[in-house]
């Protein structure tokens, strides 16, 4: 209960509905793969083929600037729309023009449609792309545009309502002879009718409001009573977040995959299935690795559910990209999950086996063109992975999520076939109001094991500074023997990491690499420290340097390792194995590359201090060492045991000031990052957050009242 | 133990009994006798109060010295020397400890000289007698002499009671040193124990004063003496430990974990400092690009005028390496100083952190002698002196944070930068008094901004924050040959 507490909290703070899916994104560095990388994308832009002269993106971050660059190419004029703490935002510098359309809160910008629909009129814009989540799938918004004489990219009002509602779609589904879940959808009176449509279908079932969407506010019941708790949480959830009663109870698929197919359909009555997306790594029903093609299906599956699919986009007079969600069962029986009639977050992996373009597609159907393609002429051609990368902890329930400024910030595209969807820079606030994802980072290869090899060097090589992001959970999904081998299903990570995610375990070898590479790195900053320029007083009888007797606390472990150098080569001797360290010993750059015995490893030197601490990224997760002489940890042992003062439970006022907002009470869930309070001092408005997530104790301050420096304001339990 | 195999390092001595020679029997030779004296010296107060320095989580004086210095450099002088004391039974052999109760000497941090006198809290508790203080003396002439910096590491529970004045004596030769050594070669002081009394007066005349946590203490009266006084119950942390003067008093710079944290602080700390008066300061080899944009500046300032933004974040991506060495970290929060490195050369900083906040307070803690302070440091110095406008320079702080007026050698300021009298409300209450509505925006519209400074020259040129880095360190580069000076005399004298 207290868990389910949790994601509920969380859920309702990242972002109150789902339909407010807003994601963040690209640098001004990020040089994008469109560009850069040409295997990526072999579509063709026609000059001569006019589509719109200037075009609005409803939306923000990295979606914008994915659609910007197609744009470009397109030679369409673009638009921004930004709220005001993303004015300097990736996509506002990128657009050609930038309108503001309300303060922070989405509600009051990205979902705003007066402000938006006066942008519209403002910029004379004659086309609007809604990117992925906000007024994406909002028909009123669509309709609102219609009359306004202004092109929807996307598909027409009535396919967005009838994909929009859990019970029509389904409907619509089983009609057009594609495989459905069996299930009920429609107002349920009270739990006893709950518990008598389950029992009918046979548990286990879940239950979730029709309105709502993807896995948001789920809820799987394998008893009477758990259906009934159910019904009393969906029908709740309905009607507070959505004004609608109705439910939709339905046999739950006990580990599915979730594979899509990725439809693209023109006003002319052509559809095509431009393959499927294996989109099972989830974490709360929210995807984090995805694929294409699937390991798992045959061509006749694939076939079918493309088929299915198109009939489907067929059946409601679909025009536009769109993706239909389907679970697939153990023995590949797919059942239709639902219709998602906008662009996908995970286009990209599509286009990189396809070489379509699915932006330019969806502008030129928009248009009224008929579709250059034949389904013959869709390919498969190679493999594409793609992973989300989000400001988040992945130690906490796979990834709480985290806030803050990325100080440093370095896309890995030095690295060959990798594509970065992003939609901030070095600078950029992660902040509370939109969603954690910093990117997508997207490789490809001419088979899986060539683009999950990529996946592993770009995650190795993307630097991020700043806040606190999944790269650690990431790599290990990509390296772990069940996902290389394809067996993956929704409940991939549950599964494979019961008792959380505790970070990549190192092999014998692997630990003895790491600290080879940190006390090697630890003999270059020591002789760095010794080497001035210009002429300065230095003792001309040299030390022997040339040997170092080092000890290295790692986790529990200590470990006597000894370095002798020899230029940028250092021989190191760890539990009497000599191992063979070679390095630039770069010590600014955020990115090392360091070769052990013919091994080459990226790794990143997050910090260090002078005594001896370093932390170090290898193999993706950030481990603790520290590294002393022999003398002085011989010394070390006789230094007091301190007590830690566990200051992440309590916060205290860093300054004098008023108490202007505080945002919590006691007994709510708080999660790392949060915003507890704000302190107004100096007319200067400080936001002070939870240093980790836990519940609210007490509270000792409230609005308006004047605290000094070092009061104590919220205690966590 | 571990004491022993390290004094075994040291000096080999392996098939010697290491124990004190007490009243020998048959006068050894001379030979003998110094191989004895140096073992006796090399030991202390002995091996029981050696673990009795250790159980206080302390390291020995000859321990610390090891870690400080590179590994072999350390020369010592003055092992033979021993207290001069007749009374009280002092003049015993068994109360005389060669070298008495400090260790002094010179070697090298990082291939650069350093004097050093580690007090040593086994012998007499360290008291300080009049041997003791001509030991500290001397090294401090040599280093004054050849040029090299001074460390002390301060571990003594006072003065040698028995010797009377001839250690109060002691201690103002040392002082006077102390006065003299400023301003030529650097005086750092590392508490490691207790300081009290007198004593803490040398610490405080040199340059930097750093402490260990939980187990140094620096006060003129003890707990002891403040209960009779004033009956006030106060423990010794609460009165004078690190905790107390890096954060209220202000009389430290800084505090480390435990002895080994900050001997090896003590060694970074060093690497930033010149030898003495007559040495440039240290330009150690850099990795770190001098024509690195930082992308991050030019987002940093918020654009709400009245939110914060942490000037830490800043300093960061400017220096070499992102590597600041913060002084007094937790005091006077609302600047922040400390030392880093532009390309390789040693930089003082300093920052305004946006949380000044006026009134009573203040002006009853003397806040216009203490800005004089600040001003008249700024207009007195000759080093090159760059300064960056990131967003508010109002009033008194325009111009005291080394303005172009107090001879700043380049002046810029960010896009975000305003410089005004003062705040756009309290101007147009005064300017225009009443019908204020339009007049705030036009004040804002006019002085909100980095024009008004730059028409008139006061800042000489207005940057996109990215580039930040790129011109310090090629105004620096320029700066290296300044050569200024100021008018003749005895000495200044900076408001205290």
């Amino acid at each position: 209960m207290a868990a389910s507490l949790r994601q509920m909290v969380v859920g309702a703070w990242r972002r109150p509905d789902r339909h407010l899916l807003a994601l963040q994104c690209a640098t001004r560095h990020s040089r994008w793969c469109l560009i850069t990388s040409h295997t990526l994308y072999t579509a063709e832009y026609d000059p001569n083929e006019k589509t719109f002269e200037k075009l609005l993106i409803a939306n923000r971050g990295e979606i914008a600037c994915r659609v910007i660059k197609t744009c470009k190419k397109m030679g369409i004029k673009t638009v921004a729309i930004h709220s005001d703490v993303d004015s300097s935002a990736v996509h506002v510098k990128m657009a050609d023009e930038a309108v503001c359309v309300g303060p922070a809160p989405t509600s009051k910008s990205y979902l705003n449609m007066d402000a938006i629909m006066e942008a519209i009129k403002k910029t004379r814009a004659q086309a609007v792309h809604p990117g992925y989540g906000f007024l994406s799938e909002n028909k009123e918004f669509a309709r609102r545009l219609a009359s306004e004489g202004v092109t929807f990219i996307g598909p027409d009002t009535h396919a967005i309502q009838a994909m929009g509602d859990k019970i029509e779609s389904k409907l619509l589904a089983k009609n057009a002879k594609v495989n459905t879940i069996p299930g009920f959808d429609g107002v349920v009176k009270d739990a006893d009718e709950a518990v008598r449509i389950a029992r009918e279908i046979g548990y286990p079932v879940m239950i979730k409001a029709s309105a709502g969407g993807g896995g948001k506010g789920m809820r799987i019941a394998w008893s009477d009573e758990q259906t009934r708790e159910g019904f009393r949480f969906s029908s709740q959830e309905a009607a507070s977040s959505f004004g609608d009663d109705r439910l939709l109870i339905e046999k739950f698929i006990d580990n599915p995959r979730h594979i899509e197919i990725q439809v693209l359909a023109d006003k002319h009555d052509n559809a095509l299935w431009l393959n499927e997306r294996e989109c099972s790594i989830q974490r709360r029903n929210q995807k984090v690795v995805e694929e294409a093609p699937s390991t798992f299906l045959d061509p006749e599956t694939r076939r079918a559910m493309g088929e299915q699919a198109v009939a489907l986009a067929k059946a409601v007079k679909y025009s536009s990209a769109g993706t239909v969600e389907f679970l697939v069962d153990t023995r590949k029986n797919f059942y239709f999950l639902e219709m998602n009639t906008r662009l996908q977050v995970e286009h990209p992996i599509t286009e990189c086996i396809t070489g379509l373009d699915l932006v330019q597609e969806m502008i030129r159907v928009a248009k009224g063109y008929p579709l250059r393609h034949k389904q013959a002429d869709i390919p498969i051609n190679g493999w594409a992975v793609e992973c989300r990368v989000y400001a988040e902890d992945p130690y906490k329930s796979f990834g709480l999520p985290s806030i803050g400024r990325l100080s440093q910030y370095q896309e890995p595209l030095h690295v060959s076939n990798v594509r970065v969807d992003s939609g901030i820079q070095e600078g950029s606030d992660i902040n509370i109001y939109y969603d954690p994802m910093i990117s997508k980072l997207i490789t490809y290869g001419s088979d899986r094991a060539e683009a999950l090899q990529r996946m592993e060097e770009a995650l190795d090589n993307y630097v991020i500074r700043g806040v606190t992001h999944n790269i650690a959970l990431l790599r290990e999904v990509i390296i772990h023997p069940r996902f290389v081998q394809g067996d993956v299903s929704t409940k991939f990570l549950p599964d494979v990491y019961p008792d959380g995610f505790k970070g990549h375990k190192l092999t014998d070898l692997e630990k003895r690499e790491l600290l080879a590479i940190a006390t090697s790195l630890y003999v270059a900053e020591q002789l760095r420290s010794q080497q001035f320029l210009g002429s300065p007083r230095i003792s001309l009888a040299k030390l022997d340097l040339n040997n170092w007797e080092l000890l290295v606390q790692l986790g529990d472990g200590t470990y006597s390792v000894t370095v002798s150098n020899n230029g940028s080569t250092f021989s190191v001797d760890v539990d009497g194995m000599k191992l063979n360290v070679t390095s630039e010993w770069n010590l600014a750059s955020p990115l090392s590359s360091v070769t052990i015995d013919g091994t080459q490893r990226t790794i990143q030197c997050l910090s260090r201090d002078a005594a001896g601490n370093i932390s170090i990224q290898f193999l993706g997760t950030v481990y603790k060492l520290r590294i002393l002489t022999k003398l002085a940890a011989e010394l070390s042992k006789y230094m007091p045991e301190k007590a830690v003062e566990d200051t992440t439970s309590i916060l205290r006022s860093p300054m004098p000031g008023a108490v202007v907002v505080v945002s919590v009470k006691p007994g709510d869930l708080v999660s790392e990052g949060q915003e507890i309070c704000v302190i107004e001092a100096m007319k200067m408005q400080n936001s002070l957050i939870a240093a980790k997530s836990g519940k609210v104790k007490a509270v000792h301050c409230k609005a308006g009242e004047t605290v000094g420096e070092g009061d104590l304001l919220v205690e966590l339990e | 133990m571990a004491a022993l195999r390290l004094l075994r390092r040291l000096l080999p001595l392996s098939g010697t009994r290491l124990v004190r020679p007490r009243s020998a029997g048959a006068p050894s030779s001379v030979p003998e006798r110094i191989a004895e004296k140096r073992r006796a010296a090399l030991l202390g107060g002995g091996q029981a109060r050696i673990d009795a320095q250790h159980k206080r989580g302390k390291l020995t004086a000859r321990e610390r010295i090891l870690l400080l210095l590179d590994p072999g450099s350390f020369v010592e002088y003055d092992m033979f020397v021993e207290h001069r004391c007749a009374d009280f039974g002092m003049e015993s052999d068994q109360n005389k400890y060669p070298g008495d109760s400090v260790v002094t000497g010179q070697g090298r941090i990082n291939g650069r000289l350093a004097y050093v006198f580690s007090q040593d809290f086994t012998v007499f508790g360290g008291s300080l007698s009049g041997a003791h203080a001509q030991k500290i003396c001397k090294i401090m002439d040599q280093a004054v002499m050849v040029g090299a910096p001074v460390i002390g590491l301060n571990d003594s529970g006072g003065a040698r009671i028995q010797e009377g004045v001839e250690s109060l004596a002691g201690y103002a030769d040392i002082f006077l040193r102390n006065v003299l050594c400023s301003g030529v070669v650097p005086q750092i002081s590392l508490i490691m124990g207790p300081c009290a009394g007198g004593a803490v007066y040398s610490p405080a005349l040199t340059d930097f004063t750093f402490m260990v946590k939980d187990t140094s203490y620096l006060f003129i009266t003890g707990p002891d003496v403040v209960k009779s006084v004033t009956n006030e119950d106060v423990t010794q942390e609460q009165l004078g430990g690190a905790k107390t003067h890096t954060a209220v008093s202000g009389v430290a710079h800084r505090a480390f974990e435990n002895d080994v944290d900050a001997l090896l602080n003590l060694r970074e700390f060093f690497n930033y400092l010149p030898l003495s008066n007559r040495d440039p300061a240290p330009v150690r080899k850099c990795h770190d690009p001098s024509n690195r944009l930082v992308p991050e500046l030019d987002t940093v300032v918020p654009m709400e005028s009245t939110k914060a933004y942490d000037m830490v974040d800043i300093v960061h991506s400017i220096v070499d390496e992102r590597e600041f060495f913060e002084i007094m970290p937790s005091y006077a929060r609302n600047i922040i100083v400390g030392f880093a490195r532009m390309n390789g050369r040693t930089v003082g900083i300093l920052g305004n952190q946006p949380k000044v906040a006026s009134g009573t307070a203040q002006e009853y803690g003397g806040i216009i002698r203490h800005g004089a302070k600040l001003l008249f440091a700024f207009a007195e110095a000759t080093v090159p002196k760059i300064t960056i406008i990131t967003r508010k320079a109002y009033g008194g702080a325009y111009d005291v944070m080394s303005s172009k007026h107090l001879r700043g050698d380049v002046n810029y300021a960010w896009p975000t930068a305003e410089v005004a009298v003062m705040g756009a409300k309290g101007a147009v209450r005064i300017i225009f008094r009443g019908k204020e509505t339009d007049a705030e925006a036009e004040y804002v519209n006019k002085f909100a901004n980095p024009f008004p400074a730059a028409v008139r020259g006061f800042v000489d040129d207005i940057i996109e924050p990215s580039t930040t880095r790129i011109r310090i360190c090629r105004d620096l580069e320029v700066l290296a040959s300044k050569t200024q000076s100021n008018p003749w005399k005895k000495h200044a004298n900076i408001p205290l």
